[in-house]
């Protein structure tokens, strides 16, 4: 009997949920980072967070202050300690709050995590996961506010995910922490804050396999390529397109690296037009690697230049007035694939 | 309230004071814009006035001083104008850093303050430079940073403790101890339960002072900016403080601490101590004091009206500031 019952799970609750289970189910997982529980060493007041971005509260109640650990403000240090537990048998997911917190601790990301595996000829695996949040759209300014998915994927050593929406974010994050190499999971804060939520999750444990792309809208007259929270503003620039008369296909990424180039040349091979949506800094971006992938794969298929549209070449602002012009928006996605589809 | 008030001049007392009410006022306007939804929030500096009150006291404009990302006080301790600061608040074009910044950057370099920053113990080296700087151009400024007891596990304070001491640098580092890292107590995660103990193992002093007693502060401070003036290097200062609000907007504290201890704190307030000595002591009266107040109010009415009358940044703005225009 199938059941059609939406079982709705906000972004969050998804990926609580797929750390309860991974907890479950294997004993050799641990998490770290500041205030995943909060309220440290006071039993009356435990869990008194569970995480910024409420993605870790319960565990500790379940499992325990052995295997789930709030920190010092020590980025440099847990991620350190990670890696070493990682390189001796545990399966540790690291907290990196936000995701320019990286300037405090890329000495152990990059030059420890993502080279051990290598360096030492195969002979160490780290399966350690690297959660962090992304992200303008909060009026957190500058600091608290970017996305940086280029400078993790530049290192050959990393996985990196960013999910879209509550059903891939639960069986990314659980493939993450079961992959034996070191994958980075970016989590938008406006995802996490509802946006796209409420959609079906199953409650059984899955994985949403590492290196697969997503395509949730079909389309045949110009492919959107969204990232994390930019492919709801793919798919609400296709229903604006629909309106024009044109047919807009969207490709949801997921996997920034390894790249998913199949779904991503098959698309654009078909559609012959493409409209590349990066939250991140434009120079050498995630969009400019995707431009450069088409171009060098799909060149004769294309009717019109890839279009790389991103954030501007600035730090995010504060002022409200000024943060609403730098995500991408619908309407500059649709103007944009406009002006090579008119 | 301390021993030696009588060799504090009336006028640097009386400047404390106003100071203490002044931050307190514009702090509490500041809750009351996010709590309308103006603003995302804040990290509130309610309680934790004394602290940068006491060491700016004896700074000049051109001695610097770096905070973190509750750094309002710091910014109105060092002489930032709050119509600017306000408007930076709410985003508008007339804020310190022309909207840009907001809450967690605010800056103005004529003041000397060198910017409130949102990543932990990430001024405590820029602060460490700055020293170097009036060090290498034999020039007498000081350098103060400002950071909590959060702040303290991060690996950056003892590189720049280590730096400075070895070589003789103008630099106060001073530990807001408020006792919480965002919900984590300072007692679960500070090994030896002290920051001021840390600093004998760069043979620098290191002073616990209590954080709410601007008087103390003001003492323990004088010592150790002198001390930096005349080349003799940095000092560890760790204030014992609280804060009143939650670690930032909406966050209630009632989550992970309770209410006799908050009482315990607000008992102390930094405010109603100074009050009373100023009183005590017949430095001033109730009424001068009120009058105080009531000023510290206007000008924050007067800096709240100024914010919501200035005009957003042009979008245009978003494209100025940056070295490279790309694409």
């Amino acid at each position: 009997m199938v059941s059609t019952q939406v079982r709705a799970l906000t972004y969050a609750q998804a990926v609580n949920e797929a750390f309860h289970q991974e907890f479950e189910r294997d004993p050799s997982v641990i998490l770290m980072g500041e205030d995943i529980a909060g309220g440290a060493g006071r039993d009356e007041f435990e869990d008194a967070w569970g995480g910024v971005f409420k993605l870790t509260g319960g565990l500790i109640g379940k499992f325990g202050p052995d295997r789930v650990r709030d920190t010092p403000i020590s980025e440099n240090g847990f991620m350190g300690a990670a890696v070493g537990a990682a390189a001796t048998g545990l399966r540790p997911i690291a907290d990196l709050m936000f995701v320019g917190f990286v300037g405090v601790c890329g000495d152990q990301i990059f030059n420890n995590m993502s080279k051990m595996h290598y360096m030492f000829g195969g002979k160490v695996n780290l399966p350690l996961t690297v959660i962090t949040s992304t992200g303008a759209g909060v009026g957190s300014a500058a600091q608290h506010s970017e996305t940086l998915y280029s400078i993790f994927v530049h290192f050959p050593g990393l996985k990196c995910v960013a999910p879209s929406n509550p059903y891939n974010a639960k069986g990314l994050h659980a493939a993450a922490i079961r992959d034996n190499d070191p994958v980075i999971v970016f989590n938008n804060k406006l995802l996490m804050g509802g946006a796209g939520g409420g959609i079906h999750v199953p409650e059984d444990s899955y994985e949403f396999p590492i290196g697969k792309a997503d395509r949730p809208r079909e389309g045949n007259d110009v492919t959107l390529i969204g990232i994390s929270y930019t492919t709801l503003q793919c798919l609400k620039a296709a229903e604006i397109l629909e309106q024009k008369g044109f047919s807009a296909e969207v490709i949801d990424l997921l996997s920034l690296s390894p790249l998913d180039e199949d779904a991503i040349l098959s698309s654009v091979k078909k559609t012959r037009n493409v409209v590349i949506v990066d939250e991140d800094y434009p120079m050498c971006s995630m969009a400019s690697e995707l431009s450069a992938l088409i171009a060098e794969q799909a060149f004769d298929f294309l009717d019109s230049p890839p279009i790389r549209l991103c954030a501007p070449h600035a730090s995010v602002p504060y002022s409200p007035v000024l943060e609403a012009e730098y995500i991408p928006s619908p309407e500059k996605i649709a103007q944009s694939a406009l002006s090579i589809l008119e | 309230m301390a021993k030696s008030q009588s060799s504090i001049p009336k006028e640097k007392l009386m400047w404390m004071f106003e100071t203490l009410v002044l931050i307190r006022r514009f702090e509490e306007q500041a809750k009351r814009e996010a709590d309308q939804g103006r603003i995302l929030g804040t990290h509130s500096a309610i309680g934790e006035e004394a602290t940068p009150t006491g060491i700016c006291a004896h700074l000049r404009d051109d001695d610097y001083v770096l905070g973190n990302h509750r750094s309002h006080h710091h910014c109105i301790a060092k002489g930032v104008d709050i119509n600017e600061m306000m408007a930076e608040l709410l985003g508008k074009a007339t804020g310190t850093n022309k909207g840009k910044g907001g809450t967690m950057h605010i800056a103005d370099a004529t003041k000397g303050m060198l910017g409130a920053n949102g990543v932990v113990g990430s001024n405590i080296p820029v602060a460490t430079g700055c020293a170097l700087s009036a060090k290498v151009q034999n020039k007498d400024n000081v350098s103060v940073v400002f950071f909590g007891d959060g702040a303290s596990s991060q690996g950056s304070l003892h590189e720049s403790m280590n730096l400075a001491a070895i070589w003789d640098l103008p630099v106060l580092f001073v530990c807001e101890n408020n006792r919480y890292a965002e919900s984590t107590p300072f007692e679960y995660a500070v090994a030896g339960q002290s920051v001021a103990n840390r600093a004998a193992g760069y043979g620098m002093p290191g002073v616990t002072v209590d954080g709410q007693n601007v008087i103390e502060v003001y003492e323990v401070a004088g010592e150790a900016v002198e001390r930096a003036r005349k080349g003799d290097g940095p000092t560890l200062i760790e204030a014992m403080t609280y804060r009143y609000h939650g670690h930032f907007g909406a966050d209630n504290p009632m989550g992970y601490r309770t209410p006799e201890e908050q009482k315990y704190y607000e008992d102390k307030d930094c405010i109603i101590a100074m009050e009373k000595f100023l009183i005590e002591n017949g430095t001033a009266t109730q009424e001068q004091l009120k009058a105080i107040d009531d000023d510290a109010k206007a000008r924050v009415e007067k800096a709240t009206q100024f914010a919501i009358d200035s005009a957003y940044p042009d979008p245009s703005e978003l494209l100025s500031d940056v070295y490279i225009k790309y694409p």
